[in-house]
């Protein structure tokens, strides 16, 4: 017990990564006293979870059809009742965790790098090179999102890798933004100069010096845009333009739900649920980070 | 050493132009000790920042350490010439721990055995190992300031450019700082410029003074004269007696003059 707290907690850190650490565990000390920010801990781990054990957390497949016991309500045997092919609604929820997450992970590989290293490069070197790619930002910032994913998944065809391309395209100039305006304010402080004094390059400055400040803000825009792209991505299913039949995903079952939702209320209201969480959790996942993360709160 | 003549220096474009340094000219021997002393906006730090090769858009002829001074600094010339900036809580990266920034100039010109370089360069300016893994704000201004010049000693420049390197320190941790200056400047044998509005920091550390306002130095002397008062210039008479402080027998002109 405790070794490792005075290893997290002595005043004078012996190497690197004890340094790092102590800096994590303070972090996680701030972030736990946030009740919200650990119930969005709590939503993100279990999306987690389900996705990762799926076939374990299922109690039926959640393809296989038995038109025996369409249009169920909950019971013991179907927890969340039953589509109208007799599908397990809760297992369909349980794997459809798996198409969001991918999504969302997908996206957030995608966009925070393309974000990251625009916005920092534009607001470091300035000048021509930051003209050139803010204009190209305004562009796809003129994009309606929604519009332009729609118009995207139309022209490519259905499916869960044209809906991340769609969702991508128009997800990273927010991020190039606020990288840019974060490395406006940085790069005529002092430690910048001192960095330059040295003789580091340019490259170096933005990569080592100005990416690690600029880091926190745009991860923090990214888990709260999470909550957003997973919205998008079930609207694209709702729409039959995101991931196709059969694939459990949560847009796509609110939309057969839509025609039994007066009398079997149960097969579009449980996905609607999850996907009320699953974006919930992320928001709270991120207010909270900000407040761990964010210097300029401290 | 340093041999600057009729450096101007403009920031602005347009009607908006600003003259910081409006032409001037001083020499630094090898291993002196030179001084810039002026009011705030009269030009000093700018100065500095030219030699050490901040400053884009300058001209004049300016050579340091008996090359011409570059427009793009070449990290030879970074070797050569270091500079320690005036705040100590802006001028140490606030993510980076002790560590990283005195591994930087390291890692920049790839010079080897940086763990014991490190732990050199702590010891010279008196700070001990258990400071190596600390954060910035986990140390004194003090500290921060020993820090940042154990960051431009790694490089063991001939040449160490000071901008205000105590006006952000506690009075009582001044002192400590400009000891260690002086005696780091003692065993190096190097060079120092050093920029200060205060008469009495740059008395106490330098052989020769430059008086500077509005972008001009209207007075050279050298620290005897200046210890001693005679000077020819009513500016630098205004300004020591401004660093004179509130004497009570000087009385309100000076308050308003100070």
């Amino acid at each position: 017990m405790g070794g490792w707290r005075a290893y997290l907690t002595t005043a004078s850190p012996r190497s690197r990564r004890q340094a790092a650490l102590q800096r994590a565990w303070l972090g996680w000390l701030t972030f736990r006293t946030n009740p919200a920010a650990m119930l969005g801990l709590g939503i993100v781990s279990a999306l987690v979870l389900c996705a990762a054990a799926a076939p374990w957390l299922a109690t039926h497949s959640p393809i296989e059809q038995d038109l025996v016991r369409r249009l169920a309500p909950p019971s013991a045997e179907h927890w969340l009742g039953t589509d109208e092919l007799g599908r397990d609604i809760y297992s369909r929820i349980v794997y459809g965790a798996r198409i969001t997450l991918r999504i969302v992970a997908l996206v957030a590989v995608i966009i925070g790098p393309i974000g990251l290293a625009i916005g920092c490069l534009a607001g470091t070197l300035g000048g021509a090179v930051d003209a050139v790619l803010m204009r190209l930002t305004d562009v796809f910032l003129a994009f309606p999102r929604l519009v332009l994913a729609l118009a995207l998944t139309a022209a490519l065809g259905p499916g869960i890798e044209n809906a991340v391309i769609a969702i991508g395209l128009t997800g990273w100039p927010p991020l190039a933004r606020l990288a840019r305006a974060e490395t406006l304010t940085i790069r005529r402080s002092d430690f910048i100069a001192a960095a330059r004094v040295i003789g580091a390059s340019q490259l170096r400055i933005v990569a080592v010096h100005v990416v690690p400040l600029c880091l926190p803000s745009v991860i923090i825009r990214l888990t709260l845009d999470m909550a957003g792209v997973i919205l998008i991505a079930a609207g694209l299913g709702f729409l039959g333009l995101g991931a196709t039949p059969p694939s459990p995903e949560w847009g796509a079952m609110i939309a057969t739900g839509r025609k039994f939702v007066l009398d079997q209320w149960w097969i579009a209201a449980m996905p609607g649920l999850a996907i009320c969480a699953a974006s919930l959790g992320f928001n709270l996942l991120g207010d909270g980070l900000r407040d761990v993360l964010d210097p300029k709160l401290r | 050493m340093i041999a600057v003549r009729d450096l101007t220096v403009r920031f602005g474009l347009g009607a908006d132009v600003v003259t910081a340094v409006g032409g001037i000219g001083f020499d630094v021997r090898a291993g002196e000790s030179f001084g810039i002393v002026g009011e705030s906006g009269s030009g000093k730090s700018t100065v500095l920042r030219a030699l050490a090769g901040l400053v884009d858009d300058w001209s004049g002829a300016v050579s340091v350490a008996g090359a011409p001074l570059p427009r793009r600094p070449d990290r030879a010339f970074r070797r050569r010439v270091q500079l320690v900036l005036q705040d100590p809580y802006a001028s140490l990266h606030p993510r980076q721990t002790v560590d990283r920034i005195l591994a930087e100039p390291l890692a920049v010109h790839g010079i080897p055995d940086a763990d014991r370089r490190i732990v050199d360069a702590l010891a010279a300016v008196g700070l001990d190992a258990s400071f190596r893994f600390r954060y910035p704000h986990q140390l004194s201004g003090g500290q921060r300031q020993r820090v940042a010049v154990a960051r431009a000693l790694l490089l063991d420049p001939e040449i160490l450019l000071l901008d205000e390197p105590t006006s952000a320190l506690d009075v009582s941790v001044q002192a400590e700082v400009l000891n260690l200056l002086r005696k780091l400047r003692r065993e190096r044998r190097m060079t120092f410029v050093l920029v200060s509005h205060n008469l009495a920091v740059v008395a106490n550390m330098c052989d020769r003074v430059a008086v500077m306002t509005g972008g001009l130095i209207v007075e050279q002397l050298d620290a005897p004269r200046l210890a001693a008062g005679t000077v020819t210039h009513e500016y630098t008479s205004a300004l020591l007696r401004a660093s004179a402080g509130y004497d009570r027998s000087h009385g309100a002109h000076d308050a308003a003059m100070g």
